[in-house]
């Protein structure tokens, strides 16, 4: 069960990333700390740590051939509308399924074989619209400070919600409008001063020249659309980031939505959702998210084996998406009225209990 | 001037491992390669002092546990984002079934 509680009293909170928050955090001892980790033997980590090319050889296969397939029909039945049905489907695989592939190949964890986790990294960074650098070390910093107020600068719901930015998040339009933004400030040469506070000094020329090579691509699609005189380029290049964007918004949503923040547990502030086959495969496992949170080093493919491994130590997996967002909505609705509320996860009598007082809470409050 | 410190036995590092020694307030990393070779390290990446001795080797690369940086190992090289630093390492050798490592 999940219930919901007002945390400490912070008040207004700051997600600035050089803000007021930054500074209580690093003061609470909340930077860099160290995190609850379930006890798992040595020889069982090794086991789940094993890397192997060949289960994402095989996804990759398929993923590069539901791309292929569904740009083909909509190319073949362009401009019909019968185009549209397998351009949405190219859009979830563009505009979706590229955030688990950045994410997993960022993390070195998808392939064994390095050049093709760099070589994945780098398309699904372009689709999804993330620059592969600035974007690398803001989830090494996700994964540091995770749900820390101030530090972590992938919060995607902040307190109170921001309820129309949250709706446009489906539609893609606000990250690609921010995308395009980033793309132009470091194509000219420039990195924002937030930004700076995690991204090593040394690494700024590739952030600038990923996003000059961007730049190129998307002038290039434009030159063609004029050149051919048809949107067909626009719909396969860029636009798929918008009209595809929703799955993976869905499924991002439910990774901390709702849940504590400025908390050293990731049983507090992470969820794991039991979801379909085929968001599963979109999504590359990381509804596993605990799990992979707790354990990063453990590639996509062997979060079940991890989850079953470590669940009685862990609250129960919420059980599909539809309650996920039952839960959170309320939560996000409450939020208006009054910051200070989120969902506690109960954790089961076999788990070690959660310790606010060495796990980042400075205050326990009774449920509702 | 040479200070060789037993670190463990030979044989309680499996191949392709790492385990963790600590001594004189410092913490050290001690690796059993593929090929049976011993190498050692500082025991924290550089990147944010986590542990490697939880992390993973894979042939001569260590895997840090919290962001996946990777070094390697027998020269101390950082590999990439986002470890950027080099591991400090330290000689070793084996001697009587036992692991030292020079930590002057």
């Amino acid at each position: 069960m999940t219930t919901m509680a007002p945390t400490a009293n912070y008040g207004h909170r700051d997600y600035g990333l050089i803000g007021r928050e930054a500074d209580a955090a690093v003061k609470a001892g909340l930077k860099s700390a160290e995190w609850y980790h379930t006890d798992v033997s040595r020889k069982d980590m090794k086991e789940l740590m094993k890397r192997s090319d060949q289960p994402a050889i095989r996804d990759t296969i398929i993923w590069i051939g539901a791309f292929v397939v569904f740009a083909g029909l909509a190319i073949w039945l362009w401009p019909s509308w019968w185009a549209v049905p397998p351009l949405l489907a190219y859009g979830v695989l563009y505009g979706s399924s590229t955030d688990s592939r950045w994410h997993e190949c960022g993390h070195g964890t998808a392939f064994k074989t390095a050049w093709m986790n760099d070589a994945v990294y780098q398309i699904s960074s372009f689709m999804i619209m993330r620059n592969p650098t600035r974007w690398r070390w803001s989830h090494t910093r996700h994964h540091t400070d995770t749900y820390i107020v101030g530090l972590d600068p992938e919060i995607a719901v902040m307190r109170p919600p921001a309820a129309l930015r949250t709706a446009l998040a489906y539609t893609g339009i606000l990250d690609a409008w921010d995308a395009m933004k980033s793309m132009v400030i470091y194509t000219l040469g420039a990195i924002p001063a937030g930004e700076k506070t995690f991204i090593p000094e040394m690494e700024w020329p590739k952030a600038i020249a990923a996003a000059r090579i961007w730049f190129a691509i998307y002038a290039a699609a434009m030159i063609l659309a004029v050149y051919l005189g048809s949107w067909l380029p626009i719909a396969l290049v860029g636009t798929p980031r918008l009209y595809g964007a929703w799955h993976h918004v869905m499924t991002g949503l439910m990774q901390h939505g709702g849940l504590a923040d400025n908390v050293l547990d990731h049983r507090m502030n992470s969820r794991t959702v039991l979801i379909n086959p085929i968001s599963r495969f979109i999504y590359w496992n990381m509804n596993y998210h605990v799990e992979h949170h707790m354990f990063p080093m453990v590639p996509y493919h062997a979060l079940p084996k991890l989850h079953a491994l470590i669940k009685n130590d862990l609250p129960a997996p919420t059980p599909s998406i539809w309650a996920c967002y039952k839960e959170m909505l309320p939560v996000w609705v409450r939020q208006f009225r009054g910051e200070d509320v989120y969902l506690v996860r109960e954790l089961p009598a076999t788990a070690k209990p959660h310790r606010p007082d060495l796990h980042g809470q400075t205050q326990a409050v009774a449920a509702e | 001037m040479a200070n060789w410190i037993e670190a463990c036995a030979a044989d309680a590092i499996d191949a392709e491992d790492v385990s963790r020694f600590d001594h004189g307030g410092k913490t050290f990393a001690v690796y059993r390669s593929p090929e049976d070779k011993y190498y050692a390290t500082e025991g924290l990446c550089t990147h944010e002092k986590i542990h490697l001795a939880d992390g993973l080797v894979m042939d001569n690369i260590i895997e840090c546990p919290k962001h996946n940086g990777r070094f390697d190992y027998t020269n101390g090289k950082a590999i990439g984002a986002p470890v950027c630093i080099n591991l400090k390492t330290y000689p070793v050798k084996v001697e009587g079934g036992k692991v030292f490592i020079d930590i002057a």
